[in-house]
């Protein structure tokens, strides 16, 4: 047994240089050359002193768009990028919360969350060669198809770029030692650090995200070059532009969110197709785990998105009103729609989940108001602002608009009716925790009430907030009054979580929960989670992009391609639709691949025997 | 005491849905007598019946329940003679339906109208360029410093507003004026919240002076009758109105946030 110990040690000092050697790299990524990477008075700055200066941007013509015969260029590089996109939320999505997983099943000693872990990565590690080969497609898509802005943006950003592509080996590398070596590295020293690559993996991971999310800002909000073009400020303040942060922030939520939902639709496939009972629960819990994770990540997203829709209106009123009030007004609605769907999803699945405990029976009677207030405030939030009205209707409103509904298309209302939807899907989630147990401290009806009355506050205050500031007060106060609106429903969520944890101490069981006992409804529910979500991503990402309109670079570099116009909505619809349709369908693809690995086929007769 | 027999739950949900849908024609036809748009109204109840069929579906007893009739319509044999009726009826309704929606109509078809357009980044009104995403009311400043001079320029602004706009905006700035039954789109109404309460004072100077045909191409197609009112009115009596729409209304100006 003396071979044990060098092992360790040597793993130890391998996993110690490892270490070392990817955070030196990612600490390079992370500076970049173009930050901090060389000082005064060194070869390097001399060579860049040098260096001509930064030239303005070109502004090509028509004719300076490269074609090929019977290819639409705009519609390639569209579904490319977005496809890329798809599958790179995904494969970042899921290492965050694998390692999330991970460590709670180490702090926990439960094994079944590092099985549930390793599943998890197992499929997204099919969809990371697919993210890069869509990727490298997209790369020589826009190389071919838009050489002039590519050659602009690579002028200004061709640091970030370079080290941007040398992190793809530091994120392969931790990617693949975490996965291969998951059960490698278990147990004591092992697993802390195979947890560190986990980090390693995630810290590469947002990092390559930041840097391309600065390259997308900066066509939409430039900064640091002058009217023409030209770098005049650092590439730091080209990369830290106006939206890069808002994207940022909004894209690290809902990455999260949308890998949720995938790994959900993956565990709903195998649900449906499991053939005993033990894989049925096995997955239910795998869904019901999934469906979490989407849910916890898409509470907050509202925000971050109203973050960015502000950010974008108070960058350019222009792009603001062309976003929500002008021509893609109209894809917010369907937007709205989506948002609502996955709210009714998510609501669907706990209370079919309900079912998993004889308990939850007492609870099924509040379901129906829990519905009518999330169906309410859902319809509240789609309203929109300018109506379809047929003529007859205009004539019997006496014009455009209507003196009740029209109220409701604004953002206090739409803000509102959000932060009740986001309320009580936390209440139905309290519902669903509660299903099977009776709370047995003596201050449960205290706690009771406590809640109750927190959530009564709460929501008199958002209505408050948002009528009064809303309605009655200037936009100022309008756009403000949404940061105490957050506040309420945070401290909501947060403190009737805390309260209830404290009230279940110690609780009763009234009957035990038996995995796997949700209907299959409930699974058509997280494969609607997953449509939507894919759906809303291409629709947003087009209208975030669309926004530009004439623009390749925003004020400074002009579309002049043949395709430069705003497509029609009904055509955009349908392209970001047959772009869901190629990723549901990849999607699926993956997850028959993941099984594929333990098919073992016997072939009998068909290799030559050999005698022993 | 005779009990009243339980509804099946099939036809509770039918009842259900017809009653938001009641629900909703009778407040808002009747009641509030602004009629709720035939779009909208398809939308509520579309995401209404998928709430009751959620409501009504996420337990297994409840949802087993509600199919049962359907189920037995379509599998149990005594119900043979049922089927076939309901089977030929049910073509039918969706045939009748179908062609009605495809009968032509004298209507105009719907148009989908944005009622706020993207403005430019600037502006030619003669020879002078505006920026509009720093442009700003010069009057605006009275407000707070010369109280007095600024109710002068609202009531200037009155008269200019009365001797020119309340024609199709109307007296009370809601929209209806002696002319806007005539117009289509009609008139702004500035007392809705969501009109000038949501605009920054540079974008009504853009809309006032450069009217109907200053509308960008984005947004076609346009009809609005506005005028070109820099034909007509100078600047500073442009910037008057606008003061006296805000100041009427009791709405005020988008503003940013004192950064």
């Amino acid at each position: 047994m003396r071979t044990a110990p060098t092992t360790s040690k040597r793993l130890r000092r391998a996993a110690l240089i490892a270490l070392a050697a990817v955070l030196l790299v990612v600490g390079l990524g992370l500076t970049g050359a173009d930050i901090a990477g060389f000082g005064p008075g060194t070869a390097l700055a001399q060579d860049v002193a040098d260096a001509p200066a930064y030239r303005p941007a070109p502004q090509p013509g028509p004719g300076d768009y490269p074609r090929v015969a019977g290819v639409n260029s705009r519609v390639v590089v569209w579904l490319a990028a977005q496809l890329h996109l798809w599958f790179a939320a995904f494969v970042l999505a899921v290492p965050i919360f694998v390692l999330i997983i991970e460590a709670i099943g180490m702090a926990t000693r439960d094994e079944r969350y590092d099985k549930m872990a390793y599943e998890f990565i197992k499929v997204s590690i099919t969809a990371y060669s697919l993210t890069a080969i869509l990727g490298g497609f997209l790369l020589i898509s826009l190389i071919v198809f838009y050489p002039d802005l590519m050659g602009y943006l690579a002028g200004i950003f061709k640091d970030s770029m370079f080290y941007y592509a040398l992190m793809f080996f530091v994120e392969s590398a931790c990617l693949y030692l975490y996965y291969y070596g998951w059960h490698w590295l278990q147990g004591g020293f092992r697993k802390w650090v195979h947890l560190t690559i986990g980090l390693m993996l995630n810290a590469a991971g947002t990092t390559l995200m930041f840097l391309a999310n600065a390259w997308l800002t900066f066509m939409m909000s430039p900064d640091g070059v002058d009217i023409a073009g030209a770098l005049t400020g650092g590439v730091w303040e080209a990369m830290h532009n106006h939206l890069w942060n808002p994207i940022n922030l909004h894209r690290f939520i809902a990455n999260i969110a949308f890998g949720g939902s995938i790994v959900g639709a993956y565990a709903a496939y195998k649900f449906l197709s499991a053939s005993s009972d033990a894989e049925k629960a096995h997955y239910d819990w795998m869904g019901y785990n999934a469906n979490f994770i989407a849910i916890s990540a898409l509470l907050p997203l509202p925000f971050a998105g109203y973050y960015l829709a502000a950010e974008i209106y108070a960058y350019s009123q222009q792009m603001g009103i062309t976003l929500m009030g002008g021509i893609f007004a109209w894809l917010f609605i369907i937007q709205a729609v989506l948002i609502g769907t996955l709210f009714l999803s998510a609501n669907y699945y706990l209370w079919c989940g309900m079912g998993r405990s004889d308990g939850a029976a007492r609870y099924n009677k509040y379901v129906k108001y829990l519905a009518v207030v999330i169906i309410g405030a859902f319809l509240v939030w789609f309203t929109p602002h300018t109506l379809v009205l047929t003529n007859e209707e205009l004539k019997a409103l006496g014009g455009p608009y209507h003196k009740y509904l029209g109220p409701l298309g604004i953002m206090p209302a739409k803000n509102t009716a959000v932060n009740v939807m986001i309320l009580f899907t936390s209440l139905s989630f309290l519902m669903y925790r509660r299903a099977n147990k009776i709370a047995t401290v003596s201050w449960a009806r205290a706690g009771n009430a406590a809640q109750a009355a927190l959530f009564s506050a709460g929501i008199l205050n958002l209505l408050f907030l948002g009528i009064y500031h809303g309605y009655f007060t200037n936009t100022a106060y309008k756009v403000a009054a949404s940061v105490p609106q957050v506040l309420t429903t945070l401290i909501i969520i947060i403190a009737s979580n805390v309260l209830d944890s404290f009230i279940y101490r110690g609780a009763r069981q009234v009957a035990p929960l038996h995995w796997g006992r949700i209907p299959d409804r409930a699974q058509y529910a997280l494969f609607l989670l997953a449509v939507a979500f894919t759906w809303l991503m291409g629709l947003m990402g087009y209208i975030r992009s669309g926004i530009r309109q004439h623009w390749h670079v925003v004020g400074i570099m002009r579309d002049n391609s043949p395709e430069a116009y705003t497509p029609t909505l009904g055509y955009a619809a349908n392209v970001v639709s047959l772009g869901t349709i190629l990723f549901m369908a990849m999607v699926i693809f993956v997850f028959w691949l993941s099984q594929l690995g333990a098919v073992r086929t016997d072939a009998a007769g068909f290799w030559k025997e050999r005698g022993a | 005491m005779r009990r009243i027999p339980k509804i099946p739950r099939l036809l509770q949900a039918v009842l259900v849905v017809v009653f938001f849908h009641a629900g909703f024609v009778l407040v808002f036809d009747y009641l509030l007598a602004q009629v709720i748009p035939a779009s909208l109204l398809t939308m509520y109840m579309f995401f209404v019946v998928v709430g009751v069929f959620m409501v009504f579906t996420f337990t297994e007893d409840s949802a087993r329940e509600m199919v049962a009739p359907i189920k037995a319509l379509v599998e149990d044999p005594s119900k043979r003679r049922t089927r076939n009726v309901v089977f030929a009826i049910v073509p039918l309704i969706a045939g009748g339906f179908a062609y009605n929606h495809m009968l032509p109509r004298f209507e105009a078809p719907l148009e989908l109208r944005s009622i706020h357009p993207a403005p430019p980044s600037s502006v030619k009104i003669g020879d002078k360029r505006y920026n509009l995403l720093t442009l700003e009311n010069p009057f605006r400043e009275t407000e707070t410093q010369d109280p007095e001079r600024f109710a002068e320029l609202v009531a200037e602004g009155a008269a200019i507003y009365i001797a020119n706009c309340q024609y199709c905006h109307g007296d009370k700035l809601d929209g209806k004026g002696p002319y806007a039954r005539a117009l289509n789109p009609t008139p702004l109404n500035f007392q809705d919240i969501g009109t000038i309460a949501q605009l920054q004072e540079s974008f009504l100077f853009w809309r006032i002076a450069t009217g109907g045909p200053g509308l960008p191409d984005e947004g076609a197609p346009w009809l609005s009758s506005m005028p070109v009112w820099s034909d007509f009115l100078s600047e500073d009596e442009i910037w008057k109105v606008i003061l006296f729409l805000y100041d009427y209304t009791g709405h005020r100006p988008r503003a940013w946030e004192q950064g």
